[in-house]
Order: C-alpha cells, then structure tokens, then sequence
C-alpha cells in the first residue's frame, strides 16, 4: 500500500510520540508514527523513568527543567484519563568524596541561579530525608525536592492517545526497512510488509537504533548501543521518599507508588552491541552495592531483572536538529541513559525545528555538526 | 469467561479486573505484552503463572482470534523471588573465595 504523509516520525517511544503530539497540537497536517513493536516496547518501557533537574550543565538543567515542570501537568494537557503516577520525591545525591561534595557545591550554585531549586544537605539532613542510608562514609548530599519518577509506559500511552485524538497515525508492529530519496526533497519511507509512505520530512526517534535507520538515509551517525540492566522487587510499605542516586557507586535506587524498588547499577565493562539479555552477575552485583548503603533492603526480595540500550554519543549528549546534508532528516537521538526525562522539551523543541517557528530554547549547540567542529559537551553529571 | 462479572479478579497478585483488561483491549492493546506494561496484570509476585492463560482466553474472545497466534510476552527471571540480602551475600563469599 502506498500512501502519503507531511511527517513520518520512525520509532513509537517516549520521543517519538512526543513529537508526534506536539506536531499535531501545532497543526501541523498529516504525521504518521512507524513502530515495529509495540509503543514504548524500545528503552523507554525498559527505564528507570527518573526525572532530575540537577544536572551540571545550564543547556541540560534548561532541558530538564523545562520537562519537569511540564510533566507536573502533563496528564491535564493530554486529557489522559489515568495516572502518569508521577511521584516528586525529589533526587538524593549522597556525596562520600570532596570532591564529589565540591562538584556538588558548583552543581547547585549553577542550578540555584537558573531557578533550580536544588541544595547541599548536611549528613543529617541527608540521614532525616532517607532515614535507611547507611551514615558510613556519607558526606552529605545534593537533593532537589521537584525532581521524581513517572510510570514511562502510561507516558507513552497519554502521549499516543493524544497524538491520535488530534489525527496522528499511529502504527504499530511497522518497521522501517529503507528511506528513498526521490526528487525534490521527498522520501519513500519502505516497511518491512513492503508499504511506502511518501513524506518531505523524516525523525529518527528510533533510539537505540538510530544509527540503523541513520545508515538507511545515508547518514553515519556518531552513536553506539550499549546494554543497562534493571530490576524491579516486590512491592513493600513506603519507605523511600526520593530517588537515591549514588555517583561513587554507578547506582540509583527508587521506590515506585506501588510499593515496589526499581534500581539500576552500570557496567564499565559493557561491551557495545544490541544485546539486552540479563545476567546472573548484574543481580549480585546491585544487590552488593545497594545493601552497602541501605542495609534495610536486604530483605526485600526481587522479582523481575531486564535490560534496556542506551544510545551514546561521544559527549553523552543527545543530537537534535535536522541533518544539513540531508535536508527534511531529523534526529531526536543519542540520549545517552537520559532521554525519558527530556522528552517533553524534546516533543516540543522537534516540533518548532521541523515547522519553522521560532524555538524555546536555543539547542543549536546539539545538533550533529558539534562532532565535526569538535564542538563536544562536558557535562560532569552523568551516571 | 462469558459468565463471570467485570469486577472479577484476573490477576490476584496485583488486583486487576477483567473490566480493566478489557478497558484496555477496547482501546486497541491487543497483545500481553502491552496490557502487562499499562496494568501490571501479571507483574506480580507469580510472574503471570496464574493469569497468563486467562488473559490470553480474553485477548483471543476479543479478537476473535487463536490463542496460538498471540504474541506472547517474555518470561523473566528470577521465577522465584530472591532476598537482595542473599545475592550480597553469595557476590561477598565469591570475592573471598577468589581473593585466597
Ligand atoms: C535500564 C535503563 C534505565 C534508564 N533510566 C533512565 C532514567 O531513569 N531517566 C531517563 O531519563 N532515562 C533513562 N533511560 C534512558 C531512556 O530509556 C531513553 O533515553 C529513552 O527512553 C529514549 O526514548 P526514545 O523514544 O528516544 O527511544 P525508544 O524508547 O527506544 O524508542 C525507539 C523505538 O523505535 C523503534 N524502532 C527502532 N527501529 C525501528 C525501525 N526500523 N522501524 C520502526 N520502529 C523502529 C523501537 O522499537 C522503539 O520502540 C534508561 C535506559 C535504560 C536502558
């Protein structure tokens, strides 16, 4: 079947349905949403879904900011009829360093400035807010009371079902095997069942594998794949308020609505690649790091592990922006382990990029060309 | 499940009723997968032992298709739910063993 489109978005994802809805909520014409899944089947039904503002970078704590304050209302805007079970309880940053603590220190004076309203709490302020960290070593830590989590699969959902509520196509088990140029500035996206939609504009929000659909455009994007593994425990009384999220130990740990932990740790060893099975070691080795410092949980028991792709940059931020090249290609990608928290801003900051209006926030420093200027970000807070 | 009420408990470890799977069917979520992620039918501490089949007899009424031709959803350890404690412990006695 052969049809035409003003947008073809390639990935049904928190960003990808984000920019969907935000396309469509700014009038844009026909916009069609290829998944060849299921919406939010890539990394964004496999994350931690957490939300922080308290980054060390005034373009990502801009980002963040922007998102969070939207997710505050996020099921108000998209008329959503369930729960995004957004719970700000804030981030906890437990420093056991100087140096970390000075990182922090620098951190939250560029944050404070930029309305953020983050602060360095003493080791008993700390040990009042998350009574079960462990006191040994701790410093004293970063906490900011707005940041959270939401479920990422009801994110998703609100997003598609708004998106579709404004005319999106949204189809789901379509994957995308070729884009055609043809004359002019147009495009024949090719599905796998051998469907053709004709569109001027192409967004890659395919995630993890960006480069793939990247190399079927005939651009060589900078990215790689890398594997980060989860797990989820049962449900138990609310203990954790906030999100613990320690540097020096590479691990984050948070209780959800329902009663369950969801916690993560990462690998420097991982190799890069697609794979996303799970592993023995992983379960030890979270269980190791997280029993350290909140020795209450030893006995809890965990239920369910898997593992999700991170797509990386060389400087762990994300490309946004059209491809010069290759005019009408964009790219909302490379997220680097942060991309759901994002999405908001990034729904909208797309949509403005593809309709010529003027955007909210100026993200020309993350467009692809910053690799070939070497025009890299530093960002001193990620995980 | 023709004779049962929509209040009906389909999965019993994370309480949800065959109205809101079927709430979900309605709204085009027509594989396990995706009625596990927005429901947690299935999440629970059984990992889907008891509700797995009768979910599917539900997709499939509302579909009007075979159960056999439903994607099904992946099954994932650990099938018996473990204390964080005990896996500290077996990481720790390995990083003995292996230092001596
Ligand atoms: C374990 C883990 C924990 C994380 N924790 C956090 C966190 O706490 N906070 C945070 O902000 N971020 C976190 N992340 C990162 C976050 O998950 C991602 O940055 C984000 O979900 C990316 O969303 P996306 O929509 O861009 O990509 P995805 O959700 O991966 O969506 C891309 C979609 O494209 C589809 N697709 C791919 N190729 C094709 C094709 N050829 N045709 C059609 N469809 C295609 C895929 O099926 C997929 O559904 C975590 C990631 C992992 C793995």
């Amino acid at each position: 079947m052969k049809s035409t489109a003003d947008v073809v978005i390639i990935g049904g994802g928190v960003n990808g349905t984000a920019v969907a809805y935000n396309l469509a909520a700014r009038g844009c014409g026909k916009v069609v949403v290829l998944e060849k899944n299921t919406l939010a089947s890539g990394s964004t039904g496999r994350c931690g879904a957490g939300v922080r503002m308290q980054w060390g970078m005034e373009m990502n704590c801009r980002l963040a900011k922007g998102s969070i304050e939207r997710f505050e209302t996020l099921g108000e805007e998209l008329g959503f009829d369930g729960d995004l079970e957004f719970k700000q309880g804030g981030y906890l940053m437990p420093a056991y360093t100087e140096r970390q603590w000075r990182q922090f220190k620098q951190n939250v004076a560029l944050q404070n400035r930029l309305d953020i309203p983050s602060r360095l709490v003493t080791r008993e302020e700390t040990l009042a807010i998350v009574p079960h960290l462990s006191p040994e070593g701790l410093l004293g830590a970063a906490f900011c009371p707005k940041d959270g989590h939401l479920n990422p699969f009801k994110t998703v959902q609100a997003y598609a079902e708004a998106a579709a509520r404004l005319g999106v196509t949204i189809r789901k088990f379509a994957a995308v095997t070729a884009i055609i140029p043809m004359t002019g500035l147009n495009k024949r996206v090719v599905l796998s069942n051998g469907d053709e939609v004709e569109t001027p504009i192409v967004v890659n929000t395919a995630g993890p594998y960006s480069q793939v659909v990247g190399r079927m455009a005939g651009v060589e994007l900078p990215v790689h794949s890398e594997r980060h593994q989860i797990l989820v425990t049962e449900p138990v009384g609310s203990l954790q308020g906030p999100m613990v999220m320690s540097f020096a130990h590479g691990l984050y740990c948070q209780q959800t609505p329902h009663g369950s932990f969801i916690m993560g740790v990462g690998d420097p060893h991982e190799p890069r690649g697609f794979d996303i099975g799970h592993s023995w070691s992983f379960l030890e080795d979270v269980a190791a790091k997280v029993t350290e410092i909140m020795p209450i949980l030893r006995e809890v028991r965990v239920v369910r592990q898997w593992s999700g792709l991170y797509n990386m940059t060389p400087d762990a931020q994300p490309i946004l922006g059209e491809v010069s090249e290759v005019p009408g290609f964009f790219q909302a990608i490379g997220f680097s382990g942060h991309g759901f928290m994002l999405a908001p801003m990034t729904g909208i900051l797309l949509a403005e990029l593809i309709l010529g209006l003027k955007t909210s926030l100026d993200v020309s420093m993350l467009t692809l060309d910053r690799f070939v200027r070497g025009e890299l970000i530093r960002e001193p807070s990620v995980v | 499940m023709a004779d049962k009420g929509p209040d009906t408990i389909i999965c019993r470890c994370e309480d949800i009723t065959l109205d809101e799977v079927r709430g979900l069917i309605a709204r085009g979520y027509k594989t396990p997968d995706e009625i596990k992620r927005l429901s947690r039918c299935g999440m629970g501490q059984c990992q889907g032992r008891t509700c797995r089949l009768l979910l599917l007899q539900e997709i499939a009424a509302a579909t009007g298709g075979q159960i056999e031709d439903i994607p099904m959803s992946t099954f994932r350890p650990p099938t018996k739910p473990i204390k964080l404690g005990l896996l500290a412990k077996a990481r720790k006695e390995r990083e003995r063993g292996e230092g001596e």
